[in-house]
């Protein structure tokens, strides 16, 4: 048994090791994928062989609010090379936040077949392990994409006001002082994209991060992932869960602990977020 | 309004001259790796919260050294090893702003990150390096108090 599987995860396969990465360097049946927040860190040096994701410029559709269309995952998924049956191993900075968020946009066109690394591009550094800044071309491929599915886990407001009407859980991922408003209220503090801050009316607040071992970037064990979300959120394992944050990327990092690692059913990652919320006109917010 | 510190405006032209987005990202690179963290005369660990940036989550600090003449020299610190954006906003500022008029480095606007590093930010990152600019500028207008 591997350390992952004894971690009591409802699916550990959607986790790999550093270990197990090493020794798929040059298995053409896997790409790395590294997709980070900072657009200086893949060409400073990555991982032999991974193709960089950029989630402003390979993600998003460049002129709505939106993520990008059929036609344009089906490029994205041709120009790194991939095929339904490759095993795409997603890993980035800050302890794989945005390789979750690119990974829960692949879940949006079906695509099952990623991974993410545990621990991140950091614990991969930390070890001692290679990195270059050779930018890899893999032939492209013929991959037909399917229509990006909105229904299974994206929210969108009304179904967010929905959600609280009816007392479902939420759990807001950000920090204390996001979810309390005091951030927005700051002095010198950078405008955080919102005209009113608070939270939504009855989300718990359990910040992303505390998902993760601080000393290494990996994942918690199941049994310390319960006790957050089950025991200080009060959410139960078969309940429909929605998450949030500020755009939708720190709260893809719990969807994929909720859905992956702990198995629950219904989860969905409400990308509007506060952005969104703390903007809109006569939404109900709670301090 | 007093204009922008003039090491400043010939970084940003420096920059504006290589549209290149691969090319550009190489050159902050390459500005990022000549990173000097705050001299321990200036600041050791653990680092005072107050100076600390606010929204930087790659955990940027920043010191004001007064000079003879009243103006200032500005110093980082990067505490997230991960952080090569933030210590390539650091050598910028330290570099363009230290020495320079201090309302003028009072007055730098905030999305000068958007003349360095281009328009493609991530709102999270965006927030952090113009918390460095805004930390910087807050510490000249307490200077000139």
């Amino acid at each position: 048994m591997s350390e992952i599987d004894s971690r009591g995860y409802s699916r550990p396969d959607a986790l790999v090791s550093t270990d197990w990465v090493a020794e798929h360097l040059n298995d053409p049946a896997v790409r790395l994928v590294e997709s980070n927040e900072d657009p200086l860190l893949y060409p400073s040096g990555h991982i032999p062989g991974a193709v960089e994701v950029d989630w402003t410029r390979d993600l998003n559709d460049p002129l709505r609010r939106d993520y990008l269309g059929r036609e344009g995952f089906q490029n994205l998924m041709r120009r790194i090379g991939v095929t339904p049956d490759t095993t795409i191993v997603l890993y980035g900075d800050k302890n794989n936040w945005w390789a979750t968020y690119a990974l829960w946009v692949f879940r949006l066109f079906g695509h099952e077949n990623a991974k993410i690394m545990d621990g991140g591009r950091i614990k991969w550094a930390k070890e001692g392990r290679p990195l270059t800044t050779d930018v890899p071309t893999w032939p492209a491929s013929e991959y037909q994409a399917r229509e990006r599915d909105d229904k299974k886990i994206r929210a969108f407001r009304d179904e967010v006001l929905k959600h609280l009407e009816q007392r479902r859980p939420l759990i807001d991922v950000r920090s204390p002082d996001e979810y309390t408003g005091k951030k927005l209220h700051m002095p010198e503090y950078p405008n955080e994209g919102a005209l009113r801050g608070g939270h939504i009316p009855g989300a718990a607040n359990i910040p992303w991060a505390r998902a993760i071992n601080p000393d290494d970037g990996t994942f918690k064990t199941a049994e310390e992932l319960r006790a957050l979300y089950e025991g200080e959120a009060r959410v139960k394992a078969d309940d429909d869960v929605i998450v949030y944050c500020r755009i939708g990327e720190r709260s893809s990092h719990t969807w994929f602990v909720l859905t992956h690692l702990l198995g629950y059913p219904k989860v969905r990652n409400y990308d509007g977020s506060w952005t969104e919320w703390g903007n809109l006109v006569g939404v109900p917010i709670e301090r | 309004m007093p204009e922008i510190p003039e090491k400043l405006a010939n970084t940003l032209d420096a920059l504006s001259m290589v549209p290149d987005r691969n090319e550009r990202i190489q050159l902050l690179i390459d500005i990022a790796g000549k990173f000097q963290e705050v001299p321990p005369q200036v600041a050791a660990r653990p680092f005072p919260e107050e100076n600390r940036v606010p929204a930087c989550e790659s955990e940027a600090f920043v010191w004001a050294e007064r000079r003879p003449d009243g103006r200032l020299d500005y110093h980082f610190a990067v505490e997230n090893p991960q952080g090569i954006s933030a210590k390539a906003m650091a050598v910028i500022l330290k570099d363009s702003l230290s020495g320079q008029p201090l309302d003028q480095v009072a007055a730098v606007p905030q999305d000068v990150v958007y003349q360095v590093f281009g328009k493609e930010l991530s709102m999270g990152k965006s927030m952090g390096l113009m918390g460095m600019v805004g930390m910087v500028s807050t510490l000249a207008k307490r200077a000139q108090a």
